[in-house]
C-alpha cells in the first residue's frame, strides 16, 4: 500500500503492507528513533504524537493513520536544537541505556503541553505507559519536573 | 576529595543526548541492504529427541533462502558464557541439537528474505519427536532415578567436578575450623531452608544482532552484547572461522544486567552471513526473551548456624542448590558466588562448612544476572540474622554492626572461593558499613518504626527491616582491561577501550578518569569504545568490574601520555619537567611563569620539531577486588485482610569508594533497587505442568512503572579505596541484594511472618496469615 502522512511536520508518501504496525513503518522508513520493546503495547519504547497525543506505534495500523500528523522523539528537538524536556533528562541524570528514552520524552511532551504544572502523582500517571528497566524512574521523575520548571520560566520571561 | 576537576562530579553522560534525542544508534537501527531475517522454531516439549526433522514443504514456500537444524549444522559443543576463557561453564550447547532440553529449546532456523515469510515457514516444518520424562525441581534432578538430560558427550573445559549422568552441572565445596566443635559450641542452632525464583533481566532493547561482509570481505558482526570480544573468541571456535577476520561492534546498548554476557544469537547469525554472503538481522521478539534467552537461576537454600546467646556465630554451614535450567551457563560461577560474596561478611566465625552444587532441569536456561549469586546468598542471610536476633532481643542494627567485615581485616573464603579456581587472599582497605546503616536508619526513621507495627486505617500495618551486603569489584587475576590514547594537534585526545557501556555510563566514567590524569576537560576527550578492529581488550562489562579494572587501565594509560607531553613541554619551555605542572590544558614552569597549552603542544609533536605520535596504551589486571558494602531499607505496609503488600520507603546506603560521578553511581543504585523491589513481589516465571512458560509478555510478567514506584532515597557514603581509580569501587550490582531480603524482614516486623519463598505476593501472605490465625 501507499499513503501520505505528516511526519515531523514534513509530508511523507510511504509503502506499507496493509496489515503493518505503524512502528515497523516508521523504522523501515528511517525513523529508528522510534524503538520496539516489545511490541506488544506495554513498554511505550515506540511511543510517538499522533495528532499530539501520546500513543504506542506499535499497537496502530499504518493503515488507519493515513494524513493525520505524527510526532517522533526528533520532531519535538533534535541533537542540533533539542527540547528542554531533552536537556532536562541529560542533566538530571535521567539516561541510562536510553533506548527506553525517546518513549519518555515522548510522554513528558504530551503531559506538560496539557498540564504545565504537574504533580509528582500527575508525573508517574502520565509516564505509566512507558517502562524503563535501568533508572529505577527516581532521575525521570526529577527530570519532567524540572522541565516543567524550565518551560514555565521560558514563558514567564516571554 | 583534594582539588578534582571532573572526578566527583555528576557530569553529564557523554551519549545522554544523541540518546534523548533518538540519533544514538542500536543494533536494530543500522542499515544493511538486503538482509535475510531468521525466525526459529523452538520445543514444545521439555525434554525430548527429535527422531526426524522434514523441512521440504517450508522450503519451497517462496522466498525461504534455507532451514538450519542438526541435520545439517555441526555439532560443536561450547557454552553460551560470555566468560574469560576457558571459560568455568560446562560446554554442553550446540547451535541445533537432536535433543531438547526445556520448552522453547531451539529446533530449527527458517532464514528467508522477509521477516513474515520466515514466520510462516516455521510452521510448516515438520518434527517428529521422542518424548522424554521431564524433571523440573532441582532436587528431582539430582535424585538417583531422575531423567539424565545431557546424555551426550558434553564436558567442563577446566578441572571442576561435572557430572551430567547424575544432572550434576557444577559443584564446590569448601570448609574451615571444625563444624562439629562450632555446633557444639553453640547454645542453639537455627536451620531454615529458603528459595529464590526465577526472572527475567528484562532488559527494554530485545537481543539482537546483525552481521555481514563488509567491502574488505571482513565479516562483520554488530550486536546488543556485553562481552564483544567473547562474541569475537566464541564465533571464531564455534564456527571454525579465523579470528582475524571477524569484527564485532557495539553500538549502544539497550540495557543487559547480564542477560547480554550470553553468545547465543550471533554465531547463528554469523553464520547464515558466512553460508549465503548476505547480511543477516535476528531480533527477538519479546516472547523469544522471556522463554528463550536467559534468566536468573533460582536457588535452594539450607542455613544452619550454631549461636551462642551472646549473639556469636559459632558454625556457619550453608548448602545451596542452584538450578541451572537445561544448559549449564554460569552454573558453577553463580552457585560459587552466594557462599564467596556472603560467607565473608561475617568473618569472625571461625567454623564455616558451604557446598554449592548447579542441578540441570528441564526449564529456561539461567544466566549472568545482577547480582550473581550473591541476591540469593543474601536473602537467606539477612532474613537468619534476622531470625537469630530477634530470638535474642537484639538491635539488628547493632548486631550488623558488631560482626561484620571491617578495615584491615580478611576472610579465607575471599582464598578459598574463586571464578571456579581459588580465590586471591586480600583484606579490607575501605569499609563505611556502619555509616551505612547508621544513615540509613536515620532516614528510614528505624527506631520509631521498628517493632511498633504501626496501624494504617484498618487492618493496615506497617514494617521495616534492613537487606545489608558486600559484592566485589571485578573478578581478580581473570579480568582484563586496556585503553589507548592519542593526542590530537588541538590538545584533544582519543581514548579507546575495550570497556563495554551498556547504558551504566563507563564511557563517561572512563573519559572523566583521563581528563581528571591531565587536567583537562571532558569534551577534549573523544571516547570509542567497544570494537574488536579498533580498541583495545578487555573481558566486557560484567562482575561489577568496568570502573575499577577498566578503569585503573586508562588511569595507567593517561598518566603514560602525561609522562610524554611533560616531556614535550620542557624542550618547548626550555625547562627543567621538575618545575612543570599540568593544569587547566597547558603545562607551566612556575619558575619562569611561562607555558604551553596543550593545543600548542599538540601541534608541535605533529608539524614542527622531532614529530612523533604522542600515544600509549596500558592494560590493568586487578589483583584484589575490594567490596562495596551497602544498608538498604525496606518500610512496607501489610493490608492483613487481602495480603496485599505496599512499599512505602526504600532507602539505599552505599559505600562504593568514592563515587567517580555521583549522579551515575546513584542510578546504579537506584535501577538495581526497583528491579529487587518488583523482582520481590511481582516478577515470576510460571510454568505450566508441561514446563511451558506462561507468563511471556509485559502483560503477565510485572515489571514495575513509575506510578508503582514508593518514596526512593539513596545515599552515597563514600570512603577512599586505595586500589582504585581515585578512590572508586564498584556499584553495578550491589543494589540488587537488598530489596528481597529488606521486604522480607519489613513484612515479618509488620505482621510476624517469615517468608522463607520469595516471591512474596499477596496470596501468600493472605494464606499464612489466615494460617497464623
Amino acid at each position: 500500500m501507499e499513503g501520505t502522512f505528516i511526519i515531523n511536520g514534513k509530508e511523507k508518501t510511504l509503502n506499507f503492507n496493509a496489515d503493518e504496525r505503524l512502528v515497523i513503518t516508521l523504522r523501515n522508513n528511517g525513523y529508528t528513533e522510534v524503538k520496539n520493546g516489545c511490541s506488544e503495547g506495554e513498554c511505550g519504547a515506540c511511543m510517538i504524537l499522533l495528532d499530539e497525543k501520546p500513543v504506542h506505534s506499535c499497537q496502530i495500523f499504518t493503515a488507519s493513520v493515513q494524513n493525520k500528523n505524527i510526532k517522533t522523539v526528533k520532531g519535538i528537538g533534535d541533537l542540533h536544537l533539542p527540547h528542554i524536556i531533552q536537556n532536562a533528562f541529560v542533566e538530571a541524570g535521567a539516561v541510562q541505556c536510553g533506548f527506553c528514552t525517546p518513549g519518555f520524552i515522548v510522554a513528558t511532551y504530551a503531559l506538560l503541553n496539557e498540564n504545565p504544572n504537574p504533580t509528582e502523582e500527575e508525573i508517574k500517571q502520565a509516564i505509566d505507559g512507558n517502562l524503563c528497566r535501568c533508572t529505577g524512574y527516581v532521575k525521570i521523575i526529577d527530570a519532567i519536573k524540572n522541565a516543567a520548571k524550565s518551560i514555565q520560566k521560558e514563558r514567564a520571561s516571554l | 576529595m583534594k582539588n578534582l576537576n571532573t572526578i566527583g562530579k555528576s557530569k553529564k553522560k557523554i551519549d545522554a543526548l544523541s540518546l534523548a534525542t533518538g540519533s544514538a544508534k542500536f543494533t536494530d537501527d543500522f542499515y544493511v541492504k538486503d538482509p535475510l531475517f531468521v525466525s526459529f522454531l523452538y520445543s514444545p516439549h521439555a525434554h525430548a529427541k527429535i527422531l526426524n526433522i522434514d523441512d521440504e514443504n517450508a522450503r519451497e514456500i517462496n522466498g525461504v533462502v534455507d532451514i538450519l537444524h542438526y541435520k545439517n549444522v555441526k555439532q560443536k559443543l561450547h557454552t553460551t558464557a560470555g566468560q574469560g576463557y576457558p571459560e568455568p561453564s560446562p560446554y554442553d550447547t550446540v547451535l541445533f541439537d537432536k535433543k531438547m532440553r526445556y520448552v522453547g529449546d531451539r529446533v530449527a532456523a527458517v532464514i528467508a528474505d522477509n521477516k513474515q515469510i520466515a514466520d510462516d515457514a516455521v510452521k510448516q516444518i515438520k518434527v517428529e519427536y521422542k518424548i522424554l520424562k521431564p524433571v523440573f525441581d532441582s532436587e528431582e534432578a539430582l535424585e538417583k532415578d531422575a531423567p539424565i538430560i545431557h546424555d551426550e558427550n558434553s564436558y567442563m573445559p577446566i578441572p571442576v567436578k561435572y557430572e551430567p549422568e547424575h544432572n550434576l552441572a557444577a559443584e564446590v565445596e569448601i570448609g574451615f575450623g571444625n563444624m562439629e566443635k562450632g555446633e557444639k559450641e553453640a547454645d542453639f542452632i537455627i536451620e531454615k531452608k529458603y528459595s529464590t525464583h526465577y526472572a527475567s533481566h528484562a532488559a527494554i532493547e530485545p537481543h539482537s544482532v546483525i552481521s555481514y561482509f563488509d567491502e574488505m570481505g571482513r565479516l562483520v558482526i554488530i550486536t546488543s552484547t556485553q562481552v564483544p570480544f567473547h562474541v569475537r573468541r566464541i564465533v571464531s571456535k564455534v564456527l571454525e572461522y579465523p579470528l582475524s577476520k571477524i569484527r564485532v561492534i557495539k553500538p549502544r546498548i539497550g540495557g543487559g544486567f547480564g542477560g547480554k554476557q550470553e553468545v547465543f544469537l550471533e554465531p547463528i547469525a554469523a553464520l547464515i552471513t558466512i553460508k549465503h554472503k548476505r547480511p543477516t538481522k535476528i531480533i527477538l521478539s519479546r516472547k523469544e526473551v522471556f522463554q528463550s534467552s536467559r534468566t536468573r537461576h533460582p536457588m535452594k537454600l539450607t542455613l544452619k548456624t550454631g549461636v551462642k546467646n551472646s549473639g556469636e556465630i559459632t558454625s556457619f554451614s550453608l548448602n545451596a542448590l542452584l538450578n541451572t535450567g537445561a544448559y549449564g551457563s554460569h552454573a558453577l560461577t553463580i552457585v560459587s558466588n552466594a557462599g564467596s560474596k556472603m560467607l565473608p561478611f561475617f568473618n569472625k566465625v571461625k567454623n564455616i562448612h558451604f557446598i554449592g552444587r548447579s542441578a540441570y532441569t528441564n526449564l529456561p536456561i539461567g544466566g549472568a544476572y545482577r547480582g550473581y549469586g550473591a541476591t540469593q546468598g543474601y536473602f537467606a542471610l539477612n532474613q537468619q540474622i534476622d531470625i537469630i536476633t530477634r530470638k535474642l532481643n537484639l538491635d539488628i542494627l547493632e548486631y550488623i554492626k558488631k560482626w561484620h567485615i571491617r578495615t584491615g581485616e580478611t576472610s579465607e573464603v575471599f582464598k578459598a572461593l574463586g571464578e571456579g579456581t581459588e580465590g586471591v587472599t586480600q583484606t579490607i582497605h575501605s569499609c563505611e558499613m556502619d555509616k551505612c546503616i547508621d544513615l540509613g536508619a536515620k532516614e528510614i526513621d528505624w527506631y520509631n518504626k521498628r517493632k511498633k507495627r504501626i496501624t494504617t486505617g484498618e487492618d493496615k500495618v506497617r514494617g521495616v527491616g534492613i537487606g545489608f551486603s558486600m559484592q566485589g569489584s571485578g573478578i581478580p587475576l581473570i579480568d582484563m582491561g586496556a585503553a589507548s590514547m592519542k593526542m590530537n594537534d588541538d590538545g584533544s585526545f582519543n581514548l579507546l577501550v575495550g570497556a563495554t557501556d551498556i547504558g551504566t555510563g563507563s564511557d563517561t566514567i572512563l573519559a572523566q578518569i583521563a581528563a581528571e590524569v591531565l587536567g583537562i576537560n571532558l569534551d577534549k576527550i573523544i571516547v570509542l569504545s567497544s570494537d574488536t578492529d579498533l580498541t583495545p581488550f578487555d573481558v566486557g562489562a560484567y562482575a561489577s568490574s568496568t570502573t575499577y579494572v577498566s578503569g585503573t587501565a586508562v588511569k595507567k594509560c593517561a598518566n603514560k601520555i602525561k609522562t610524554q607531553i611533560l616531556k614535550v613541554a620542557a624542550n618547548m619551555l626550555n625547562s627543567d619537567e621538575k618545575n612543570l605542572t599540568v593544569a587547566n590544558e597547558k603545562i607551566t614552569d612556575t619558575t619562569k611563569n611561562k607555558s604551553v597549552t596543550f593545543a600548542e603542544i599538540g601541534s608541535y609533536t605533529l608539524y614542527t620539531k622531532d614529530q612523533f605520535q604522542v600515544q600509549a596504551s596500558a592494560s590493568y589486571v586487578p589483583k584484589l577486588s575490594p567490596p562495596p558494602f551497602i544498608a538498604q531499607f525496606a518500610e512496607v505496609e501489610v493490608d492483613k485482610r487481602t495480603g496485599k503488600i505496599r512499599v512505602i520507603k526504600f532507602v539505599s546506603a552505599v559505600d562504593c569508594g568514592v563515587a567517580l560521578n555521583p549522579k551515575l553511581a546513584e542510578g546504579q543504585i537506584e535501577g538495581a533497587a526497583v528491579n529487587g523491589i518488583c523482582y520481590a513481589l511481582t516478577e515470576d516465571y510460571k510454568f505450566s505442568k508441561s514446563g511451558k512458560l506462561t507468563n511471556q509478555t509485559f502483560n503477565d510478567y510485572k515489571i514495575w512503572t513509575a506510578a508503582d514506584m514508593p518514596e526512593m532515597k539513596t545515599i552515597i557514603v563514600e570512603s577512599d579505596e586505595e586500589t582504585g581509580p581515585f578512590g572508586a569501587k564498584s556499584v553495578g550490582e550491589i543494589g540488587i541484594n537488598g530489596p528481597l531480603p529488606a521486604i522480607a524482614n519489613a513484612i515479618y516486623d509488620a505482621v510476624g511472618i517469615r517468608l522463607y519463598h520469595a516471591p512474596f505476593t499477596a496470596e501468600k501472605i493472605y494464606s499464612e496469615l489466615n494460617i497464623s490465625r
